[in-house]
Parts: structure tokens; C-alpha cells; sequence
């Protein structure tokens, strides 16, 4: 088979299961694509000859009862991998290789697949293009000078550009959602708790959640299957029955309710926006769901709730790196200018701008002005999603208040930049799930995404809804193998 | 002068002052594993050799509270008669140090795990209570080690992540001699618990000594200065002596107080200041997003309850209704766990006027001079009893007792055998006493014919007699009882 690497994972498990093909020719072929396509930067470490001999490995005595058997598969660089450099996307962990696995990534080799590579992601996920990586920048498949959206850019541009056939991001603020919009891919951000964040290097940990990102929901919804267990090493974790997302796939939501929240209609919205929401809409509605619409009155204080919130708990979780244990150390004279040499050599422009707002949020004379109304606003967010749950079963918003973006337009107004995130933002300070499926094309020809926000635990409706728009949108993205010399 | 004979005041001209100490005691908890991860807390292990993944703060570790640790502060509040919190927080402390992997310390700012609590103080002239304020548990850092090579400094991360319990006094304190008996008390009560060892040379039990003054009668509290990790009840004192006559003397001279951390140089005998309120660091504190509120139910601290042993106040009460002892007596048994539980060994089947007077009176001297602690005892509880059981009985004298109890020392043997093996057995057979009285009778005719004449006091001359012809072994009682028949 020609054309192994644009087969979605559904169709490759299926075709492995039936032996119709090997994993080492599966792995053959990302490892292929993967290597042609060096200019979209998607790839911080590429592990291909231990990928190829693992795939050799289990075509040897392959297990096909396992949900992922033999399925090569490049994840996001915040995911700890044993004995694979790990860097977060920074300088600081250049040369880290971590001992042990992440919970997520370990339940992926549980189930059969093998680690192809690390993906380029923002610098410590902070970011909405991809721009902050010290690895350099990616590019959206797309087009050339296109982001492919942040901070899981590698990972959304991995996918669209099939060199992966699925892969994981994290979301803190709008990760795995937003780079799903910009690249014509699927992104769920499950519920705060269900995927444990043991082995991820956080960012934010009230907010951080892992999360697939696939070609189609199906997909989605067999990764989401996988990675989400209970784990007593989180202590946020919760054990709650989950699904199997896959089998339990039905685009039956007939009578269900959806509801439209009239304050994501933001000044300056542009019109395709609005107009791809008025689509998604009608798709709804045409799969016999009922439309409500509710109000999210705190939607306005989201984006300034999160970033007070993020950066306060980023600038102490980043505390650890400081040069003593591991990473990255500058020299200096004493203790203080070792500290100070290695974390500003060590962090990017847009980490210390964080590291700078959250510890500004945190200090005496401050907190409760910032970080405790912050707390209390995010209760009121809450508190509105709480409310509009007891009249919909789901809210449909667009993913993203813009297509993709290009590269450099918005690195020196990180305010602009932090705009993008106004859809995605509330979902995390809620703790909820949220999916993000391509819907459409900006006048451009640049993908559209649209976002189903569900009830906490409730990833199979989300799914289910997203499962029947995406018949009806029938989606296609225009990829031209541009960067394919 | 004061009325008290123990008040504890500074005199400087015609001023009397007062000083006042409230004490934030760092006791390590007595658990197997640390605070928010599975390694292994034993003491004096090599370096770095009992550090996990996430005592060393590596990236995407997590913290998980070890159930032990809190069931272990929560019974400390049970002893300290406290409130205990069902709902308490972790918060993250943020600092930078070298020791300090995670860049904070996990720890318990606004709402602690124990709240207010109370320890009762036996001082010599009476009772006096000292009000606990809260008790949280919190994380231990690493330690630096800076002494051994001339440019680097080493780090030690085995304590890292150790859990501690702070316990924070009110300012109730007023001599250096109740904090040494406040801190003897707090000690006592947690190894009766089993939740903390209070080894002070371990570094289990170390203390931060908040210490102001003020003029005698004055309501007001002065500025006060905290003396940083003194970790020896002698230190405490020492420090809180020269750092109240400091203050005084700054007062005296017109001067103020400023509110600072200090350290005590235990070679010189002073404090010094470390850092001032305006240096002070900003931890930052807010509450860690890695753990959830920490809740626990009314049955879960019920249950621990039931688990609590008698502790030193109802054991002295007890002591003193039961065993009619004197209070002096029933503060030493019971100051200790280790030396309450060998009385209530030994009184198990012997007399506990004779055990009391014996522990107290020979043993402690004993061990004392051996510098030996009653756990290293070479006399085992139930040899001991026995001894005491020889005693009553008359097989041997008190004095007799005292050459077995030597020997005993040497190496914990039955007393009985000692007392064959040597022929120590006290002679209690009238007849025998009787010709050995009518032998020393005889031996000594002019002074029984003094003493008949009316030269009393030279009946303890015919005593002493008939214990040296008996080589100490003959019954006083009874020897006493045939020398007045006959003399």
C-alpha cells in the first residue's frame, strides 16, 4: 500500500489487526514522510531507529488484541518519555532525559504503540503559535508562513501533515483546541482529572489536561480510551467510570440540547466567524438536536481570570528549574547570580514574562487583589457553566476567534496574542471537556474549527455531537505537500 | 522582689522586665516515608541515597500525602487536647535554595491541620498551662553542606521532603525554665504517641524562639526577635537569656527594638542578627494546585482516638490515686514513656513503695553515672521486681539489696542467684540469731553489765556487733527484737 500515511488510525488498526499490513511497514512509512518533511520543524527529538526495531519487534509476535497494536505514534515534548531527551520546548531541559514515563504515555505503549518522536510545542506550553519554542518555530501545513496555532503546534501540524497518524497535546488554555482549529484537525481537551498529569512537565496544574488530537472523532475517541485512567500518583486525579469512547460512538443525538452563548459573540469578531457559527448551527440542528440559547454572563473576566491564574502557578512550578539538579546551569559567582544567569539564559522571553506576572500576582500586598478574586471569578465562571448545564446538554462556540495567523504577526503584541484563547480559556477554568473539530474554511482557504463544550465527565456526548456535525460538514483540508521536495 | 520565688525577671536600675517566649517547635514526624513520597526517612543514611523522583523535584512529578503523616499530626492534636481541623490546606511556600529542589516548600499557611491546644507545665510552684496556637505539617528541605570543599557547596536531599509537624505556642512562656519544661512536656507527650522520637541530636526536635520583653505589670507586648533553628533545650535557654538581656539593654539605653530574624552562635554565647522585617522573603504563599484539600471524616478521628494511649497527665493522676504517690514521685515515673512503662513492669508483681524508692533512688543513679539511658537499663524490669520481692520478704536487708543490685548492674542476673551463689541470704532463723546474740553477749560482758547499768546508747554497739559477726546477713528486725530480751 502506497498511501499507508493517509490512513486515519482507524483504518490502520484495522488493516494491522487484519494483517493487511505490518507495523514495521506503518512505521516505515511515517518514519519516511517524517523524514521528507524536515522544513515544517515539527520534530524536537526523533527517535526513528528504535521506533522501526520496536515495530520489528512486534511484528515478531504481534498482540492484536491491544487497541493500538503496532500504530507509530510522535507525541508533544511535555510528555516525560524514559530515556528519550524530554525539553518542554526549552533551553532549560536541552539536555534532560528523563528516567521515567508519563502516566498518558505509558497507557499509549500499554495498549501497543510505539514513540516515533517529540513533538516542537511552546516553551513550557506557553504560547499560541508555536513561536516560543527554543527549537524554532513550525509550520502549519497549510501554508508556509502559516502558525499551526499553540502551544501543541508540533502536534497539530504532525497530524495535518500526516507524518503522525495521531498524537497528544496538553491544554492549559486552549492547546490541543486551537491548534486543532488552525490545521483542519480534531482536539479534545477532556475533563480536569480524567487523563493524569503524573510525567507531564506543568505549566499551570489546576488547568493543565492531556488530550488526543486526531484526523477524525473516531479516532479522537479511541486515543481518549486509552490515555484516560484513574492514577493514585495524581492526587488530583479522579476515579470516575469511564467510557469506552470508541465503541460507545453514535451520531444519534437526536433531541439533544445544545446551547449558544450569546456572549462569545466578541466585539470585532470577524464575519466568516460568525457565519461558520450560524453553519454549525443549522448542522445541529439538522441531526435533529435542539438549539437553546443560554448566557454565560462572567464570559468577559475568562481571559484575565487565566492570566493571573496560569502565570501565578507557573512561576512556582518553574521554581525548580534553577541550574542545581539537572537542565541546563549558567556559571556564576555565587548561589544568586548562578540563579539568575541560568534562568534568564535558560528561559525564552515569553516564559520570563509569566514567571514575572505570577509572582507580581502572588506577593504580599497583591494576592488578594489578583490571585484570590481571580479564584473567585473562576468560581463564577464555573458557577455560569453549572447554570447553563441545568438547560443544555452542550454548548457549541467557535474554537477560535480567527484562522490561523502568520508566522511573526503577533510575537510583539502578546495581548493580541492572548486574545485567541477567548474561546477555548473559560473551558479549562471550569475543569471541563471541550472538543474542537474543523468546520469549515476562512475566505482564505485557511480551516475553521468549532468547539463542543460538555458537562464535566461527559466526553462521550461531546463526542457523539461532534461524531454527527462532522457527516454533515464533511470536511476537507487542502494539504499540497508543499514542503515535499 | 517579687512575691514568686520562681518569677523569672531582669532587673536593670529600678526597672523590672518581663520576658515573654512563644516557641515554633519542628518535630519530625515518626513515619517510615516522607510527607509526599515513598522514601525511606531513616537517619544517618549516605547521602542522596533516600531521594525519589519527586523529592529531587523532577519535572512532572507530583506530590501524594502519605495518610500515615496526617493520621500521626492528627493524634499529636488529639494529645496536645487540640482542635483537630477537618478540612486543612497545603499551600506552596516559594523560595529559592540550593537545598530546596522544588523551589518551595509544601506546607500549611491559613488553614493548618490542628487547631488551638493546650500543654500542661508541672513547674515548682505549681501548674501552669501553655496555649497551643495550631500545629500543620509541612515538608523538610534538603541540607547544604558547605564545609567540605573550599568552593563548592554539597547538597544532601535524604531530608528533603521529610514530614515535619510545626507546632506553634502561644506567647505564654516566661523563663528559660519553662521552655524547658514546655519542650520536655511536648517531647514526652509525642513519644508517648509514637509520632515523633524527639531525638535532638538527630535534628527531630529543633525550634524557632520568638522572645520579647516588657516592664513587669506592662499589658502590652514588646518586639519581639525570632532565634532561627536551635535545636537544644541548653541553646533555647542560653539564647532566650542573652537575647532578653540584649533587648533590656537597648530599652535601658533609650533604644527600640527592631522586629529581625537572628541566629544563636552557640561558640560565643550570642545572637546576631540574620535578616530584618524589610529583608524579610516573600514566600508567596497559595495553595498547592497539586493537592486537593485535605478532609477528613469524624470516624477517621474517632478512630484515632481510640488509638491514643494514656498520656503522662492522666498517668500521673492515676499514679498518685492508685499507687498513692507523691506528685514529685509520679512527674519522674511518667516524665518518660520508656521509664513508666519499666515501673509498671516492675510493679506487676512487686511492692511499689519499694520499686518507687529503688527506680528513683538507686537505679537512676546508676544508670545516671553509666550515662545510660532506661532503655539500656542492665536490669531488667522483672529482675528488678524480684530483687524488690527479696526485700520484702526478709530473704535479704536493704543494705544486703544494695551489694545484689551492684552486681546486677554488672550484667542483668536473677537476683536469687546472686544471693545463693554469694550465701547472702539474710539470717532469719531465731535460734541461730540467738547464739550468735549470746556469743557477742558473752564476748563482750563488761558492756552488757554498763548497759544494764543504765548506758542505753550502747545497744547500737551490740548491733553492730552481731551484723559483723553475721557478715552483714543477719535480720536487723529480728536482731534488734532478741537483743533487747536478752541484754
Amino acid at each position: 500500500m502506497s498511501d499507508i500515511t493517509k490512513q486515519s488510525l482507524s483504518e490502520l488498526v484495522e488493516n494491522i489487526k487484519s494483517k493487511k499490513l505490518s507495523s514495521s511497514e506503518v512505521t516505515k512509512a511515517f518514519v519516511e514522510r517524517s523524514e521528507k518533511s524536515k522544513e515544517l520543524n515539527v520534530y524536537i527529538t526523533e527517535d526513528y531507529e528504535n521506533a522501526l526495531n520496536k515495530a520489528k519487534t512486534f511484528d515478531e509476535k504481534p498482540n492484536l488484541d491491544l487497541k493500538l497494536p503496532g500504530i507509530p505514534m510522535a507525541v508533544k515534548d511535555l510528555f516525560c518519555t524514559k530515556n528519550l531527551r524530554t525539553t518542554a520546548g526549552s533551553k532549560i531541559l536541552n539536555n534532560f532525559v528523563p528516567t521515567y514515563e508519563s502516566t498518558v504515555t505509558q497507557n499509549i505503549w500499554n495498549e501497543g504503540a510505539i514513540l516515533v518522536g517529540k513533538l516542537n510545542c511552546d516553551e513550557f506550553a506557553m504560547g499560541s503559535s508555536n513561536e516560543t519554542s527554543f527549537f524554532g518555530n513550525v509550520q502549519n501545513p497549510i501554508d508556509k508562513n502559516l502558525v499551526p496555532g499553540g502551544s501543541s503546534g508540533g502536534s497539530s501540524s504532525a497530524v495535518a501533515a500526516q507524518l503522525t497518524p495521531i498524537t497528544i497535546g496538553t491544554d492549559t488554555g486552549g492547546s490541543i483546541r486551537q491548534p486543532a482549529s488552525f490545521t483542519g484537525t480534531v482536539g479534545l481537551k477532556p475533563t480536569y482529572g480524567s487523563c493524569s498529569r503524573y510525567g507531564i512537565v506543568a505549566f499551570a496544574s489546576s488547568l493543565d489536561q492531556a488530550g488526543p488530537m486526531a484526523q477524525n472523532v473516531k479516532d479522537c475517541a479511541l486515543l481518549q480510551e486509552v490515555i484516560s485512567t484513574y492514577d493514585e500518583k495524581d492526587s488530583t486525579s479522579i476515579d470516575f467510570k469511564r467510557n469506552e469512547y470508541s465503541k460507545e460512538l453514535t451520531k444519534d443525538i437526536k433531541g439533544k440540547k445544545i446551547g449558544i452563548p450569546k456572549e462569545y459573540r466578541v466585539d470585532g469578531m470577524p464575519k466568516e466567524i460568525e457565519d461558520l457559527w450560524k453553519k454549525g448551527i443549522e448542522y445541529v440542528k439538522d441531526c435533529g438536536a435542539e438549539i437553546i440559547d443560554i448566557s454565560l454572563p462572567h464570559t468577559n473576566y475568562a481571559l484575565p481570570t487565566y492570566y493571573i491564574v496560569a502565570p501565578a502557578e507557573a512561576s512556582s512550578n518553574l521554581a525548580r528549574y534553577d541550574g542545581v539538579k539537572y537542565g541546563f546551569r549558567a556559571e556564576g559567582e555565587n548561589l544568586i547570580d548562578m540563579y539568575e544567569k541560568t534562568r534568564s539564559e535558560g528561559f525564552g522571553a515569553e516564559v520570563q514574562r509569566r514567571i514575572m506576572i505570577g509572582t507580581y500576582v502572588l506577593s504580599s500586598g497583591y494576592y488578594d487583589a489578583y490571585y484570590l478574586k481571580a479564584q473567585k471569578v473562576r468560581k463564577l465562571i464555573k458557577n455560569d457553566f453549572d447554570e447553563a448545564y441545568k438547560k443544555v446538554d452542550a454548548i457549541l462556540t467557535p474554537s477560535t476567534p480567527s484562522s490561523a495567523f502568520k508566522i511573526g504577526e503577533k510575537t510583539n503584541d502578546p495581548v493580541s496574542m492572548y486574545l485567541n484563547d477567548i474561546f477555548t480559556v473559560p473551558v479549562n477554568l471550569a475543569g471541563l471537556p471541550g472538543i474542537s473539530i474543523p468546520a469549515g474554511h476562512d475566505t482564505k482557504g485557511y480551516p475553521l474549527g468549532l468547539q463542543i463544550i460538555g458537562k464535566a465527565f461527559d466526553e462521550q456526548n461531546i463526542l457523539n455531537i461532534a461524531y454527527a456535525m462532522e457527516e454533515k460538514i464533511n470536511f476537507k483540508n487542502n494539504i499540497t505537500d508543499w514542503w515535499i521536495k | 522582689m517579687s512575691k514568686n520565688k520562681s518569677e523569672y525577671l531582669i532587673n536593670r536600675h529600678d526597672n523590672q522586665y518581663e520576658v515573654v517566649i512563644g516557641l515554633e517547635v519542628h518535630a519530625q514526624v515518626t513515619s517510615d516515608s516522607k510527607l509526599f513520597s515513598t522514601s525511606a526517612t531513616k537517619f544517618g543514611a549516605e547521602p542522596n541515597t533516600q531521594v525519589s523522583l519527586v523529592d529531587a523535584a523532577f519535572p512532572g512529578m507530583l506530590p501524594v500525602i502519605n495518610e500515615y503523616c496526617v493520621k500521626q499530626a492528627i493524634k499529636t492534636g488529639i494529645g496536645l487536647k487540640a482542635k483537630i481541623n477537618k478540612r486543612s490546606v497545603f499551600d506552596r511556600k516559594n523560595y529559592f535554595y540550593a537545598d530546596l529542589p522544588q523551589g518551595y516548600q509544601i506546607s500549611q499557611f491559613k488553614d493548618p491541620i490542628v487547631g488551638e491546644g493546650k500543654v500542661i507545665l508541672d513547674m515548682p510552684d505549681g501548674q501552669k498551662e501553655v496555649g497551643i496556637e495550631r500545629l500543620h505539617l509541612e515538608q523538610d528541605a534538603g541540607k547544604s553542606i558547605h564545609d567540605l570543599d573550599p568552593k563548592n557547596t554539597f547538597v544532601d536531599l535524604n531530608r528533603s521532603g521529610v514530614a515535619l509537624m510545626e507546632i506553634v505556642s502561644k506567647p505564654d512562656l516566661r523563663s528559660p525554665d519553662e521552655v524547658n519544661a514546655y519542650i520536655k512536656k511536648l517531647r514526652s507527650i509525642m513519644r508517648y504517641l509514637g509520632t515523633c522520637d524527639g531525638n535532638m541530636q538527630e535534628g527531630s526536635l529543633r525550634a524557632d524562639v520568638n522572645v520579647s520583653v516588657r516592664k513587669k505589670g506592662s499589658k502590652e507586648f514588646g518586639t519581639r526577635c525570632e532565634i532561627k533553628n536551635v535545636n537544644s533545650i541548653k541553646f533555647m535557654q542560653m539564647a532566650i537569656e542573652y537575647e532578653a538581656n540584649r533587648q533590656v539593654d537597648l530599652i535601658e539605653d533609650g533604644q527600640t527594638i527592631d522586629q529581625e530574624t537572628r541566629l544563636f552562635d552557640t561558640k560565643k554565647n550570642e545572637t546576631r542578627s540574620m535578616r530584618s522585617k524589610e529583608d524579610a522573603h516573600d514566600y508567596r504563599y497559595f495553595p498547592d494546585p497539586d493537592l486537593l484539600p485535605l478532609e477528613v471524616s469524624d470516624d477517621f478521628i474517632e478512630n484515632l482516638k481510640s488509638e491514643i494511649p494514656e498520656l503522662p497527665d492522666e498517668k500521673k493522676k492515676r499514679f498518685i490515686e492508685k499507687f498513692k504517690l507523691s506528685p514529685y514521685e509520679a512527674n519522674i515515673l511518667v516524665s518518660d514513656i520508656e521509664t513508666s512503662n519499666y515501673f509498671e513492669n516492675v510493679i506487676k508483681k512487686s511492692d511499689v513503695k519499694l520499686a518507687t524508692n529503688w527506680i528513683i533512688g538507686e537505679l537512676f543513679a546508676a544508670l545516671n553515672e553509666k550515662n545510660l539511658e532506661i532503655t539500656e537499663s542492665p536490669i531488667s524490669a522483672g529482675n528488678l521486681s524480684k530483687l524488690i520481692n527479696l526485700i520484702k520478704d526478709g530473704t535479704i536487708s536493704g543494705k544486703i539489696a544494695k551489694t545484689v543490685f551492684e552486681q546486677m548492674m554488672k550484667g542483668d542476673k536473677d537476683p536469687k542467684k546472686i544471693v545463693e551463689e554469694k550465701g547472702l541470704k539474710q539470717e532469719s532463723d531465731p535460734k541461730a540469731l540467738e547464739a550468735l546474740i549470746d556469743k557477742v553477749i558473752d564476748d563482750n560482758r563488761d558492756k552488757a553489765i554498763e548497759y544494764k547499768s543504765g548506758k542505753v546508747k550502747l545497744f547500737g554497739f551490740f548491733v553492730g556487733q552481731v551484723m559483723k559477726v553475721s557478715g552483714g546477713k543477719a535480720n536487723p528486725q529480728l536482731v534488734n527484737e532478741i537483743l533487747k530480751k536478752k541484754l
